[in-house]
């Protein structure tokens, strides 16, 4: 898995450069030509990229036989049942709860933080895991904050965790490590994701090279890239290049960094700050998944365990589900018809009632901002070239 | 959420926080996370409060245009990027007190 020379053809973009813009939805299209009607199916993992995607209409440039799926990138999307179900036991035991303001509505089994706080549960929005330890230092009754988000957000808490706490503060985390994510992905059954675009900044603290194992396992090529419009097409186009070629590697699209890409900055092991990141690989790994090899991120600040909650205090706890990754109610993450519908139904519950739990990062939130969903619907033949097609491909 | 938010940086306290420039909006933040070494005038990239990256210099300009971009251009005043850069920029503790939380 090398680290290639990411001044492929997608190099260096200027910013919404609209020639560089025709050039590369003119590659898209070369490259897709010659596959027939076989779409091709890439996936995002990242909110903000579905944003930028319907934002700026990138969709109305892709080829018809590309399909870029959306994927778990939204905090809410990704967070379990039993960890909301935690939160709202904990603040219906009449402990403050302090979460950030997506997580307030997302449905537990029976309740979210939202019924709790109408039932009169002290339930608070913050927006900062600094603001949950100014908030408890001003008091001796114990504080939680249930944390979400992926690595960028967890690496704040830990950050927290590690400069001396005060000893009333717990983290209830729900922050999930996003290679564990993809795998599930790449495993599920009828899987036609042949490539990941994964979010430059979160790539930012974990290294890029934390992808490369992934890549290694599945043969699935990953490209970073930013949130500029371009960045996005460079990093389809690449990640098309990198599918239909043989050696599926990991690589960036540059626009907002470095142009040399820093692609030696492995794991959160290694690094200016190192303390925090070590620190984030010392924290146990994704339960069910093997132990994170050294210089690999581990699921980052799941459960620290002596900061978890107070010793002796009653916490309902529900029984694992089984399952190393929630896929809450979601939805077109294989891009498969009954997904996009009950996606679609979303969209317009979020219109309807604005009351869906949709963070901005949500799809459902995404597609009714930005003028509904595109038509994305894959007719049951074209769909899936199983997942194992790609490795030989690729 | 995970989008940030760019800023200058116009002074560094003693408690590993700076005060941050964000479109004359000044707000503390935290650099115990920024991965490079950073001084007034540098660009650092925020989320929930937090420097996450030193922009590099050559890419400040790149960065800044997106973001002006998302902020200011004529969107719907209730775009959904627009909002959550305006939501990373409170999520920095205001310029008055000390860095929001573990000073
Ligand atoms: S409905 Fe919206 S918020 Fe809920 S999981 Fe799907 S995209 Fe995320």
């Amino acid at each position: 898995m090398v680290a290639t020379d990411p001044r492929t053809p997608s190099a260096r973009l200027e910013f919404r450069d609209p020639v560089r813009a025709r050039a590369l939805a003119e590659r898209l299209a070369t490259l897709t030509a010659d596959l027939g009607r076989a779409p091709i199916a890439l996936m995002h993992v990242c909110g903000s990229h579905e944003q930028a995607i319907a934002r700026y209409g990138l969709r109305h440039s892709f080829p018809q036989n590309l399909d870029v799926i959306m994927g778990p990138g939204c905090p809410v999307c990704i967070t379990d049942t039993p960890e909301v179900d935690e939160a709202v036991a904990l603040a219906r035991q009449g402990v403050r709860v302090l979460t950030y303001g997506d997580m307030v509505r997302v449905p537990g089994s029976s309740a979210s933080l939202a019924d709790a706080r109408a039932d009169g549960a002290r339930v608070e929005v913050i927006y900062s895991v600094a603001q949950a330890v100014e908030a408890a230092r001003q008091t001796d009754e114990p504080v939680v904050f249930f944390a979400s988000g992926f690595e960028t957000t967890a690496v704040a808490t830990a950050a927290v965790l590690l400069d001396d706490p005060p000893p009333n503060l717990s983290i209830l985390s729900a922050h999930e490590h996003i290679p564990p994510v993809m795998e599930i992905i790449c495993e599920m059954p009828g899987s036609r994701v042949q490539g990941f675009l994964a979010a430059g900044h979160a790539a930012t603290i974990t290294g890029w090279g934390v992808f490369e194992p992934f890549v290694a396992h599945h043969g699935v090529p990953v490209v970073v890239a930013g949130f500029e419009p371009l960045d996005i097409l460079a990093a389809l186009v690449r990640l098309i290049e990198l599918v239909k070629g043989d050696a599926p590697s990991v690589e960036h699209v540059p626009a907002l960094r470095d142009p040399r890409g820093q692609p030696a900055r492995p794991g959160l092991a290694v690094g200016g700050v190192s303390a925090h990141r070590r620190a984030l690989a010392r924290h146990r790994p994704h339960p069910q998944r093997e132990p994170a090899a050294a210089g690999q991120v581990a699921r980052p600040v799941r459960r620290a365990a002596a900061l978890r909650h107070r010793p002796g205090e009653p916490v309902a706890r529900p029984a694992a589900s089984g399952r190393p990754v929630p896929l809450r109610r979601h939805h077109g993450w294989r891009g498969e018809p009954d997904g996009l519908r009950a996606l679609r139904q979303a969209v317009h519950a979020v219109g309807a009632r604005r009351r869906l739990h949709g963070s901005t990062e949500g799809t459902c939130r995404i597609w009714h901002a930005y003028g509904g969903h595109p038509d994305l619907e894959v007719p049951r033949e074209r769909a899936a070239p199983p997942a194992t097609a790609v490795a030989t491909a690729a | 959420m995970c989008l940030g938010v760019p800023g200058r940086i116009l002074s560094l306290d003693d408690a590993d926080g700076a005060l941050v420039d964000f479109w004359g909006v000044q707000r503390r933040a935290r650099l115990d996370l920024v991965d490079q070494p950073v001084a007034p005038g540098d660009y650092v990239l925020v989320h929930v409060g937090y420097a996450i990256r030193r922009i590099p210099a050559e890419d400040v300009e790149v960065t800044m245009a997106l973001y002006d971009e998302l902020l200011h251009a004529a969107a719907a005043e209730d775009d959904l990027m627009r909002a959550d850069v305006r939501g990373e920029i409170d999520t920095c503790a205001p310029s008055g007190g000390g860095p929001r939380g573990s000073d």
